[in-house]
C-alpha cells in the first residue's frame, strides 16, 4: 500500500479519503484497516471520498454489504466521478455533507475560525460502564473511573484522575495525545500502542502520554515546553 | 404519615444487602417507627429467613401484584418488634412477575401507614434491580472493600444516577479492624476517592452476624455487637440526627480521612 488512508472525525460521521491507485488495492486496505481497528469502527457511519474513481453500483453496494458486516454504515460516497455519482444514487447514498460539516465555503473577514477535527465535552465523572466513542476529540471534565472507556480518533483530554481505559487515536493517528490531571489508567492506548501504568509514587501530576520513537510514553506536563 | 422508601442494592452479590435490610429495619422500628421491609429479589428469596419469619409467609409480593390478596394480607409483623413487617418475596416466580410500575403502585399505598419503606434489592443490573429502585427517595449503596465489589458499586451509582435517583448514600461492609491497624488503608481511600459519594455506614466485620441470620434476629438488637451498633448509627442517621462514626477516634489516617470527607460543607 503505497499512500494511505486518512480519516477524519466531522459532524456526519466518519470521513474516509481513499488515495488514487487502483480500486482492486484499495478496498482491501480500507477492509483491513476497520477490521484492525474494530473498536474504533464498529457501529460508525463513514463517508467515503474517493475523488474521480468510477465505481458501478454492483461495486459499491458490495462495498456496503462488506462494511455492514463489521457493523459500519456506508452513508455517503463523495466523487466527481459522474458513473459513481448515479451509482451512489442508485443505492441510496448521500453525496455530500451536510453544511456545518464542510469547512466553509462562507465568507470569513478575518480568521476567527479555527478549524481540525471536532471535539465533544463530557462535563461528568464516567463510572464504571460508561463508555465514549467519537472520532474527534474528547475532553472529560471529570473522573475516568475503572471500568469505563473513552475511544476517540484525536486527543483525549481530562481534566481528573484517568483510572479506566483510554484509547486515543483509535483509527490509527500516532500524533494522538492523552492529557489527564492524574494519569493512572488501567491501560492506555494510542493508535496500536499498548501501554500499562506503573504504580504511582507520590503526588500526582499533570501528564501527556505520546508515542515517541514508537514507544508510548508519559511525561509531566509543562505548559512551557509545547509539544 | 407519609413514608421514606429507602432502597438497598450493591451490584455485586453477596456484599450484605439482606443483612443490611433486617438490621436498618429492626434499628429503625426500635426508634419507635412503623417500618416495611420489602423483599424485591424475586425467585431467591431471604429476607424472611434472615428476620426469622420463613414459616409465617401466607402471601407474598407477587400475590398482591397480582391481586390474590391484600397489601394487608401480606405483611408479615415481626417476632420481636411491634411495628415491623415484611413483605416477602415470591420463591417460585420470576423478577418479570413484578414490574417498576407496580413497585411504585404498592408503596404509593404503603407510604401513608408507614414511616420507613426499606427494599432489599437483587444483586445485578437487571429488572430486579429496576423493579428495587423503581420507588426509591434514597437508594444506599453497599460494598465491602474489594476491588470487584467497589467496580460493581461504581456501575450501580451511575445507572442510579442516570434513573436520577442518585448519587446515594454509601455503606461500607466487612470492614476489618486488623487491616485497619495495619495501616492497609490504600483499598478504602481508594473506594472513597473512586466512588465520590456521602458514606452513611462503616460496618466492622462481626461473628454476630452471622450468629444473629442463623436465629433469625437482627444483630443491631444485640447491645454487644459492633456490627449492631454501626447499624443502629446508620438508622440514627438516616433519621437526621448527626453520629459521629464510632471508630473513629483513632488516630490513624483511614479514620481521619473518613471524618473530613463526613464534615458537612467540607472539601468534598
Ligand atoms: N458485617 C458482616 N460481618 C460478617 N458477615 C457478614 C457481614 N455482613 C454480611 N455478612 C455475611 O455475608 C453473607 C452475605 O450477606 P447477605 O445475604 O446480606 O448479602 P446480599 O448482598 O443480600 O447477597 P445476595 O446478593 O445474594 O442477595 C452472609 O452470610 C452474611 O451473614
Ligand atoms: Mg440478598
Amino acid at each position: 500500500m503505497k499512500a494511505s488512508l486518512s480519516i477524519k472525525g466531522t459532524q456526519d460521521g466518519l470521513l474516509v479519503s481513499i488515495p488514487e491507485g487502483d480500486w482492486g488495492d484499495a478496498r482491501p486496505a480500507l477492509l483491513q484497516m476497520i477490521d484492525e481497528q474494530t473498536d474504533f469502527f464498529q457501529g460508525a457511519r463513514l463517508i467515503l471520498q474517493i475523488e474521480q474513481r468510477a465505481l458501478r453500483a454492483a461495486d459499491l453496494g458490495s462495498l456496503r454489504d462488506a462494511l455492514a458486516e463489521r457493523e459500519v454504515n456506508l452513508w455517503a460516497v463523495l466523487s466527481s466521478s459522474d458513473v459513481t455519482k448515479i451509482a451512489a444514487a442508485d443505492l441510496g447514498l448521500a453525496q455530500q455533507l451536510s453544511k456545518s460539516s464542510s469547512s466553509g465555503d462562507e465568507d470569513v473577514p478575518f480568521e476567527t475560525m479555527l478549524y481540525g477535527d471536532e471535539a465533544v465535552l463530557v462535563e461528568k465523572t464516567l463510572r464504571s460502564g460508561h463508555s465514549i466513542r467519537h472520532p474527534g476529540h474528547v475532553i472529560i471534565l471529570g473522573d475516568i473511573n475503572p471500568g469505563a472507556e473513552v475511544i476517540a480518533g484525536g486527543n483525549v483530554m481530562v481534566w481528573g484522575r484517568l483510572r479506566g481505559m483510554v484509547h486515543a487515536g483509535a483509527a490509527g493517528d500516532e500524533s494522538s495525545k492523552v492529557y489527564a490531571l492524574d494519569l493512572s489508567p488501567t491501560q492506555l492506548r494510542i493508535a496500536g500502542q499498548i501501554a500499562v501504568s506503573p504504580t504511582r509514587r507520590g503526588r500526582p501530576k499533570p501528564e501527556v502520554a505520546q508515542i515517541r520513537e514508537g514507544q508510548l510514553v508519559a511525561e509531566e506536563w509543562q505548559s512551557n515546553r509545547r509539544r | 404519615m407519609s413514608a421514606t422508601i429507602i432502597t438497598i442494592t450493591s451490584g455485586k452479590g453477596g456484599v450484605g444487602k439482606t443483612t443490611a435490610t433486617a438490621n436498618l429495619g429492626a434499628s429503625l422500628a426500635d426508634l419507635g417507627y412503623r417500618v416495611v421491609c420489602i423483599d424485591a429479589d424475586i425467585g431467591l428469596r431471604n429476607l424472611d429467613v434472615v428476620m426469622g419469619l420463613e414459616n409465617r409467609i401466607v402471601y407474598d409480593l407477587v400475590d398482591v401484584v397480582e391481586g390474590h390478596c391484600k397489601l394487608r394480607q401480606a405483611m408479615i409483623r415481626d417476632k420481636h418488634l411491634q411495628d415491623l413487617f415484611l413483605i416477602p418475596a415470591a420463591q417460585t416466580r420470576d423478577k418479570t412477575a413484578v414490574s417498576p410500575q407496580d413497585m411504585v403502585r404498592i408503596t404509593d399505598e404503603l407510604r401513608q401507614e408507614s414511616d420507613w419503606i426499606l427494599i432489599d434489592s437483587p444483586a445485578g443490573i437487571e429488572r430486579g434491580f429496576r423493579n428495587a429502585i423503581a420507588p426509591a427517595d434514597l437508594v444506599l449503596i453497599i460494598t465491602n472493600p474489594e476491588v470487584s465489589a467497589v467496580r460493581d458499586a461504581d456501575r450501580i451509582i451511575g445507572l442510579i444516577e442516570a434513573e436520577e435517583k442518585g448519587p446515594g448514600k454509601l455503606i461500607l461492609n466487612r470492614v476489618k479492624p486488623e487491616m485497619v491497624r495495619r495501616g492497609d488503608m490504600l483499598a478504602t481511600d481508594d473506594i472513597l476517592d473512586v466512588l465520590a459519594i456521602d458514606l452513611i455506614g462503616v460496618i466492622p466485620e462481626d461473628e454476630a452476624i452471622l450468629i444473629a441470620t442463623n436465629r433469625g434476629t437482627a444483630a443491631s438488637l444485640d447491645s454487644k455487637s459492633k456490627a449492631g451498633k454501626a447499624y443502629r448509627n446508620v438508622a440514627r442517621r438516616l433519621n437526621g440526627e448527626e453520629v459521629p462514626f464510632e471508630i473513629l477516634q483513632a488516630n490513624d489516617g483511614f479514620f481521619r480521612r473518613i471524618s473530613r470527607i463526613m464534615k458537612p460543607g467540607g472539601e468534598r
